[in-house]
């Protein structure tokens, strides 16, 4: 096996192997709440909720990634996030996303608010990303 | 120039002029071919993922054939079939066969006495069932040669919503089947059947991942069940979206075996129009010499 000390991520969409590499901590949302992945976790499956996912890479920088909805797995510090749609922070387009939150946001009133939470996790990720750049 | 030399230039220039659009129509169907094995290759790790997770979480749940998606009615009286047939002609017969396989399954399916219930992706398909006045209970057009996961998740989400009926749990088709065209290669396409709901439960204990290695006792979160819930409509959904990629493939190595038969016709052609048209030529080439030769010999006689 791999360095002990590292966990090895996969982002894994429907469409296609996002973004794979080593990171020293995930930290991911599921329905209980927020879970952070640490090497020698123990194995791990568990569900996603929209939200934005932590990953923080070797070189100690932070990357962003927006999920919306799926799973993850933890085994011997193998991470593999798989998500039917899910964008890294360099990709989303930011003002496409706020057009999309305000109509979301005048829809909201009686769609579901599926389309609003996934407007507002992607202005967060390229928010931040923003900031940390 | 002649009457019947004119004609035939006509009908050459005529034919030169779809040559360049069939071979052109040939063209980028291979390179989209190319592109659409891309996509079905690049969607693999997720399935993989998913079938090991589900195969994880099903081995943890508590009986798992009895849950809604994998459970079998006890009478079935209803089935659905999603068709997937391609948005634009010029592929040969490759519409026509998806829409016999799939006159064929609703025919078996009736003698079985279910009712079918047709979804159907694609202009072609969606054109002759609405020529024939048969009722859809969905339609989806303008992406077959593109297929995106939105399209297969709006399409898996009304079949799982067909499935599950009303809240009571009435009213739903009992079996869902795709008619998809599997791309073997690219001289072979073939069309199949698969039945996606319910799900097929293997009853021996799936205990070890595709490659071999027992599953990690994972923990699940928030639990087995609930993980399996929400797993198993995504499986379907990735269903969904493998049979539209690999039929857009099959659609485009289709299209350019039919534009490519297509331009070797028009070749063809344009080589007997040529002939015939040099025959014109030298007739009349011919018949004027005669002329001036005639009209030669009646002056000076």
């Amino acid at each position: 096996m791999a360095d002990p000390g590292i966990l090895e991520v996969a982002v894994v969409s429907a469409e296609r192997l996002l973004w794979q590499g080593e990171a020293k901590s995930v930290v991911a949302k599921t329905p209980e709440g927020e879970i952070g992945i640490l090497p020698g976790h123990e194995p791990v499956l568990s569900l996603l909720v929209e939200s934005p996912l932590r990953i923080e890479e070797p070189d100690g920088s932070k990357m962003l990634v927006a999920v919306h909805g799926g799973f993850f797995s933890v085994d011997s510090n193998k991470v593999n996030v798989i998500a039917e749609i899910a964008e890294l922070a360099e990709d989303i387009d930011l003002e496409r996303a706020k057009a999309a939150l305000a109509k979301a946001q005048a829809a909201a009133e009686d769609e579901d608010a599926s389309a609003l939470k996934r407007a507002e996790t992607r202005i967060t990720v390229a928010g931040a990303a923003k900031s940390l750049h | 120039m002649g009457a019947q030399l004119r004609v035939f230039r006509r009908r050459i220039r005529s034919v030169q002029a779809t040559k360049k659009i069939t071979k052109a129509m040939e063209l980028i169907a291979s390179s989209r071919i190319v592109k659409a094995q891309q996509r079905l290759d690049a969607s693999m790790p997720y399935l993989t993922q998913l079938v090991d997770a589900v195969s994880a979480a099903a081995s943890h749940a508590t009986d798992v054939s009895s849950h809604p998606l994998t459970a079998r009615a006890e009478k079935q009286e209803r089935a659905a079939i999603l068709l997937i047939t391609a948005d634009r002609g010029l592929a040969g017969a490759y519409s026509t066969n998806a829409i016999k396989e799939g006159e064929a399954l609703t025919r078996n399916l009736g003698e079985k006495g279910m009712s079918v219930t047709p979804y159907v992706v694609g202009r072609k398909g969606v054109s002759y069932y609405r020529f024939r006045g048969r009722e859809m209970a969905g339609e989806y057009t303008g992406f077959t040669d593109q297929p995106t996961y939105a399209d297969a998740k709006r399409i898996g989400e009304d079949l799982l919503a067909a499935f599950h009926g009303d809240e009571n749990g009435e009213g739903g088709v009992d079996e869902i089947h795709v008619v998809y065209t599997h791309f073997v290669n690219m001289g072979t396409q073939e069309t199949r059947v698969r039945r996606i709901l319910p799900l097929e439960v293997v009853d021996e204990v799936v205990d070890t991942t595709e490659d071999g290695n027992p599953f990690p006792l994972y923990e699940f979160e928030p639990s087995p069940e609930a993980v399996l819930d929400a797993l198993l409509p995504r499986y379907i959904e990735q269903m969904v979206y493998l049979s539209l990629l690999t039929s857009a493939a099959s659609e485009h190595a289709a299209r350019r075996r039919a534009m490519k038969s297509a331009t070797d016709n028009a070749e063809e052609l344009i080589r007997s129009l040529t002939r015939q048209a040099n025959q014109a030529r030298q007739a009349e080439i011919t018949q004027e010499i005669s002329e001036i030769v005639g009209g030669a010999d009646a002056l000076s006689a």
